[in-house]
């Protein structure tokens, strides 16, 4: 029982930060209908600019800061100048387009800081720990657990509560109507943008501690990201925490119980399943084209 | 002068004129006699640009006329290879009969992932292919009895009509030949009931099953003609490279792949031929700066997508109008 406590435990960490990538994923899903491929190296973009202020010797709050603003500014000009020149175009295009622009960071990320791992500092440690009975929890799990759930609560609050977020919502549900009643829907769309850039570096600054910083870090964080947005459902926000979660604590049981090594394989299949069952993911609403 | 077609026959011709042909003859005599004058290294690289090319036009199939996204035919290329691989290998096969059993396992393998592509649409088919392609890989990183794990399958010298395709030259005429043929194919399928079906289903999916076309059989078709393609050039590659390893068969692989039709052309047999000799020589030719070639790829297919949306075959009708109404 403590095992599976102590499995489950490891995995809602692990889960919040999928969920924080899902997060980004489905707010942009949502108002641009744009599946963002570059979201993952964006995060790491943001994550590369903290460890470079760091390295300058800037105050740690003001390099994770930067490195948060960096990656909400490249995210809301990628949208500006090469996503909204092609918004006629088809889905297939603005998918491409990302993932072109994903493959052009990466490689920029390569060129600029290397292949070598490299450690990001943090404040929190992975050796001290807290004990709950037999659940053993480290500070860093704690504390990206605490903080992404923290995030959340702010995004949520962000879009529920205020001015852009109503905005935001508007253009999400229907961009023509939303701009003839006055909402600057460009606009609001990069905001989208660069909230969301901010959303998966912050994840990444919580991830990097842990697997150490190199270009392709956020690869596989990404793509759980991804697959805990379909799960969820691609137009829900509290689906991509639900599906962050629920894979994340998945994930870690199958690893505990039954095999380490086809780990990542699991949460593939899992996403398969839910897509032939249940197409529109958990908390989804159904689509219904118009011909 | 522009040419004006004025029968159905005309219409129906692969090529037309006494120009389409010298360009035919010239290209396919230049193919063949290569290897007669291209120094080693170029015929490695030629070999394999037509490998890729392989790819990218079974690829465009799918992406380019059915307009389903595939972002997992890393997975397929790497089913092509090891089936071939294994069969050579374990079981002794020689190599036209392997070749065959790994283009119709592939093509097994595409429409089985075809069969859940029925009910997805964007980005849930773009993340149950890429769901397909990594879990191949990683089936084949874990799997070591099957894949030989990270020291990799090294293919066995197989001799095909009495020739080691160990020698350069013999594997890079079995490759122009394979290729050729299932360039071919793509051509005659593009224009048949087949491809105006594919097209159909692209521009409004309810339009054509209203139409008459069976959907179910269609699409499946696509992405099992599709796999195969990949397949038989992951078959190929195997001979190319001389051994297989997981690492050949990664999302970047797809990626790149995916690149090439976009570069080429969507919906353009020569395009993705040409999209494919492009992005493979490109990277040889810069070869002294291997970091930055992620960010080439990815700048070519904004810039494409951004400035020219049919690629480089659109690009290529565009000059060809020019000159022929030159000075007008």
């Amino acid at each position: 029982m403590t095992l599976l406590l102590q499995y489950v435990a490891n995995g809602l960490a692990a889960g919040s930060l999928y969920a924080l990538v899902a997060l980004g994923i489905v707010l942009l899903y949502r108002c641009s209908r744009v599946l963002n491929f570059a979201h993952g190296d964006l995060a790491t973009l943001g994550v590369f600019f903290a460890f470079s202020g760091i390295t300058r010797g800037w105050p740690y709050g003001l390099a994770l800061l930067g490195g948060l603003a960096g990656a909400a500014a490249v995210s809301a000009a990628f949208y500006r100048l090469l996503i909204k020149p092609v918004r006629q175009a088809t889905a297939l295009s603005l998918v491409i387009t990302t993932l072109g622009f994903a493959l052009f960071l990466s490689g920029l990320m390569v060129w600029a800081w290397g292949t070598d791992t490299k450690v990001f500092p943090f404040p929190l440690s992975e050796v001290r720990v807290f004990r709950f009975g037999g659940v053993v929890v480290s500070e860093l799990t704690a504390g990206s657990l605490a903080v992404g759930l923290v995030l959340v609560a702010g995004l949520s609050a962000l879009v529920q509560r205020t001015r852009l977020g109503l905005a935001m919502r508007a253009v999400a549900q229907n961009p023509v109507a939303a701009q003839l009643l006055g909402v600057p829907a460009g606009q609001v769309l990069a905001a989208t943008w660069a909230v969301a850039g901010a959303l998966g570096a912050a994840a990444g600054m919580l991830l990097a501690p842990a697997v150490l910083l190199d270009p392709f870090m956020m690869l596989d964080p990404f793509l759980k990201g991804f697959a805990a947005a379909v799960l969820g459902g691609m137009d829900s926000l509290p689906g991509a925490v639900a599906g962050g979660l629920i894979l994340g604590v998945a994930e870690s049981v199958f690893a505990g119980y039954v095999s380490v090594k086809y780990k990542a394989t699991l949460s593939f299949v899992v996403i398969v399943a839910v897509l032939l069952v249940r197409p529109e993911g958990l908390l989804g609403r159904p689509f219904h084209r118009r011909v | 002068m522009v040419e004006l077609r004025t029968s159905y026959a005309q219409d129906l011709r692969l090529v037309s004129g006494w120009t389409g042909w010298a360009g035919l003859l010239l290209l396919g005599g230049g193919l063949v006699l290569l290897p007669l004058v291209a120094p080693r290294y170029a015929l490695y690289v030629v070999t394999l640009a037509a490998v890729h090319a392989v790819v990218a036009v079974g690829l465009n199939l799918l992406v380019g006329y059915t307009g389903q996204i595939s972002l997992g035919h890393a997975g397929f290329f790497a089913v092509g290879a090891y089936t071939h691989g294994l069969l050579l290998t374990r079981l002794g096969w020689s190599f036209l009969p392997s070749l065959i059993s790994a283009a119709v396992t592939s093509a097994l393998f595409g429409y089985a992932v075809g069969l859940p592509a029925l009910r997805l649409t964007g980005p849930y088919l773009a993340v149950a292919t890429l769901a397909f392609g990594l879990a191949v890989h990683q089936v084949l990183v874990n799997w070591e009895a099957l894949s030989g794990g990270r020291s990799g399958l090294f293919l066995p010298d197989v001799q095909l009509v009495g020739v080691s395709l160990k020698d350069d030259r013999a594997l890079y005429w079995t490759v122009l030949a394979v290729a050729s043929l299932l360039v071919w194919v793509a051509v005659r399928l593009v224009r048949s009931y087949v491809g105006r079906a594919w097209v159909a289903i692209r521009d409004s999916d309810v339009a054509a099953e209203v139409s008459g076309v069976n959907l179910t059989r269609y699409k499946t078709l696509a992405f099992a003609l599709s796999a195969l393609y990949t397949g038989v050039a992951g078959a190929l590659m195997g001979h190319v490279v001389g051994f297989l390893e997981p690492q050949l068969f990664t999302l970047f692989e797809s990626v790149y792949f995916f690149s090439m039709v976009v570069v080429g052309g969507l919906a353009s047999i020569s395009g993705s031929i040409l999209g494919a000799v492009v992005l493979t020589l490109l990277p040889q030719a810069l070869s002294g700066m291997g970091e930055v070639l992620n960010v080439l790829y990815g700048a070519a297919v904004i810039l494409v997508l951004r400035f020219e949306p049919g690629g480089l075959a659109a690009r290529w009708l565009r000059i060809q109008r020019y000159w022929r109404t030159w000075p007008l």
